[in-house]
């Protein structure tokens, strides 16, 4: 069907009167005249509803050919395209603004003063002041835009007659890496400031004189060796953890057996920390389960979650190890202990690097801080999920799957696994 | 696109328009003062905490042109009902605002102090009560822009507690003075620190009745002053 759209109905109007005129041109009688006007008609409407590919040549002056602008989409359209909050600012007035800025800033800010929409002092110069020639381009580094704390980048784009347009975009990726490789340092160095502190504190001791009563000599010199032994595991560990972020994009393709695995990993686990292997129940469902693995990376998983078990648990209460094949591509590993359990407050965050329940406590047992984050990136670039329930008084389940075959994931997908240092963790009471 | 509570006189939009605009440039000012005053202590930052006592001037002068502007729209425009009542909070706004500048510009004041900084326990504490009273003032100026007196009552909601931040670092501050006197210059600074904070949270409270009452013309009635806050009440067991 053609539709009647208005160079066609300026072509069927011309028709008719151009029909009308000839035959008033040539004399004819009114009687004629009408009916040529009828005729006219008639052909004009059958000119409207012919299809259009066969709409005749139009007369030249009559019907231009429709603007090539109207084949563009409209402003609207083009800016509820752009991912980017985008506001449109006319003088100091926000004419339009797309989906993504009305939910960042509020739906009301069409129409008000952009200082409304955002006022935040450094752009607020930018936004109102008179447009300059020189700068048809500004982009401003803004914090707390919408919600707090989140980092923005602001670019305003002079046009002409004093209008704006004004784009935000989100740097939030950008910052929160660069924090987080800010407050790791920090981190790393204070970990290691505090032993070192004591070492020296110890030295300094020694040489005043202490060095010769043997019995102080002999019991500073035994701390002094606990001191270096936790910088060197620290240092071990963080070497460990950059190791395991280096190769996170390479997934492991090594195969390897779980049962023998554990067996050693625990029984290693067992001599440094001194304790009795008959603690550790070691259970499997199935005779042979086999993953994808890096055979060290895999072993310092499981010797970091039982030791965690082991630390945090009551003698000779049991330590649970248990593995079995939970599908066609995953294997489950569930390290349970009766300890003390953790409060869900803390569960969200026990996989942050250095993040301790009890500093005091941690750093007394010869904890690094980082055993937690490690077994995260472990997981994580292994493909795997980590899952820690606890519920206090009653004990904690740390439940780590792992795929079987390599499997062959995107690297973007690999991204969002990794990027997030917030773990899935989920936080669960028994309902007991 | 169109405006469904415009006036038959296009300029007066214009006029309640600037004046809303100019609060909120302001509360922009305001806002980014307290978080940067607080990095600045956090930070031992000399340089951000000059900068927040240069700003303050700026936020002196706004509210100046607020005030100025507010009056000539009340004797021009002789507006009525919720215009007036638009105007008349826009105006007192301002003064909170000033008043919360003039917190954060003391306490960027107060960061040269922590020179030689020990390390002070109860300083952990201090930027996250921080960010709790900037998250108030932040919402209650997106309150004020969307004119939402519902996220305002939520801000209300929130001063209780920074209230209690307020009472527990005291507490601590206390303990910790008298554990080491040395420090009690410090911590002093800190105390007024937080207590500068806590009044910054009742400010964004007070701006936050004002939305309210701009939006809704209804006074909340539960201006009850919850637990006077100049100290921790003393507990009766004792």
């Amino acid at each position: 069907m053609a539709e009647i759209t208005p160079p066609r109905a300026i072509v069927a109007l011309l028709t008719l009167f151009g029909l009308g005129w000839a035959g008033y041109a040539a004399g004819a009688p009114p009687l004629g005249l009408a009916l040529g006007c009828l005729g006219g008609a008639v052909f004009g409407a059958i000119l409207l509803w012919r299809p259009a590919p066969e709409r005749p040549e139009p007369e030249p002056q009559a019907a231009p050919e429709p603007p090539e602008e109207a084949l563009f989409p409209t402003l609207e359209e083009l800016m509820n395209a752009i991912d980017d909050p985008s506001l449109l600012v006319i003088g100091r007035r926000v004419v339009r603004a797309n989906p993504a800025a009305q939910a960042l800033l509020g739906t009301h800010i069409i129409g008000q003063d952009v200082r409304l929409a955002i006022r935040h002092p450094a752009a607020a110069e930018r936004l109102i002041g008179d447009t300059k020639d020189d700068e048809s381009r500004i982009a401003i580094e803004l914090v707390g835009i919408g919600e707090r704390e989140r980092p923005w980048e602001l670019v305003i784009h002079e046009l002409k007659n004093n209008t704006r347009f004004v784009r935000l975009a989100d740097r939030s990726g950008t910052q929160a890496a660069e924090k987080m490789r800010v407050d790791f340092v920090a981190n790393a160095s204070h970990e290691l400031r505090t032993p070192l502190a004591s070492l020296l504190g110890y030295i300094e001791t020694l040489q005043d004189g202490a060095a010769k009563d043997k019995k102080t000599r002999n019991r500073f010199l035994e701390v002094m060796h606990g001191e270096a032994s936790r910088m060197q595991r620290l240092i071990g560990d963080l070497m460990s953890l950059s190791r395991i972020e280096a190769e996170r994009f390479r997934p492991p393709a090594e195969t390897i057996e779980l049962g023998p695995l554990i067996d050693e990993a625990c029984q290693a686990t067992c001599a440094t920390l001194g304790t009795d292997l008959a603690q550790i129940r070691i259970e499997s469902a199935d005779k042979s389960v086999a993953i994808a693995g890096d055979r060290v990376q895999i072993a310092q998983l499981v010797s970091n979650l039982v030791g965690n078990a082991l630390k945090y648990s009551p003698e000779e209460s049991p330590v649970t190890v248990a593995y079995e094949s939970v599908s066609e591509t995953m294997v489950r590993l569930v390290i349970e202990d009766r300890g003390e359990g953790i409060s869900p407050e803390h569960l969200p965050r026990l996989t942050e690097r250095f993040y301790r329940v009890d500093p005091g406590r941690s750093r007394s047992m010869g904890g690094t801080g980082l055993g937690l984050a490690i077994v995260k990136h472990i997981v994580e670039r292994h493909r795997g999920r980590l899952n820690i329930e606890s519920e206090p008084g009653v004990g904690t389940r740390v439940i780590v799957h792992l795929p079987k075959n390599p499997p062959t994931l995107s690297s973007a997908r690999n991204e969002s696994v990794t990027k997030a240092d917030a773990p899935s963790l989920v936080a669960m009471r028994d309902s007991r | 696109m169109s405006n469904t509570t415009e006036h038959t006189v296009k300029a007066f939009d214009d006029d309640i328009g600037e004046l809303r605009a100019l609060v909120s440039e302001m509360g922009g000012l305001a806002e980014t003062a307290i978080g940067d005053a607080i990095h600045a202590l956090i930070r031992y930052d000399l340089e951000t905490a000059a900068r927040v006592v240069e700003q303050d001037d700026r936020i002196d002068e706004l509210e100046a042109e607020v005030e100025r502007h507010a009056v000539r729209l009340i004797a021009l425009r002789a507006p009525l009902a919720d215009d007036l009542r638009e105007a008349v909070a826009a105006m007192k706004i301002a003064t909170v605002i000033e008043r919360i500048g003039d917190y954060a510009k003391n306490i960027a004041k107060r960061v040269p102090v922590f020179e030689h900084r020990v390390e002070i326990e109860p300083l952990s504490i201090l930027p996250a009560m921080a960010q709790i009273v900037s998250e108030m003032v932040h919402n209650v100026l997106d309150a004020f822009a969307a004119r939402d007196a519902e996220k305002a009552k939520e801000v209300i909601e929130r001063d209780e507690a920074v209230d209690d931040f307020y009472n527990s670092l005291f507490r601590a501050l206390l303990t910790y003075m008298m554990e080491n006197s040395h420090n009690i210059t410090q911590s002093t600074h800190l105390l007024f620190i937080a207590k500068n904070l806590e009044r910054v949270g009742d400010h964004a409270t007070n701006i936050a009745e004002m939305v309210h009452f701009a939006a809704t013309g209804e006074y909340l009635d539960d201006r009850v002053d919850v637990s006077e806050t100049f100290a921790p009440e003393p507990e009766e067991d004792s």
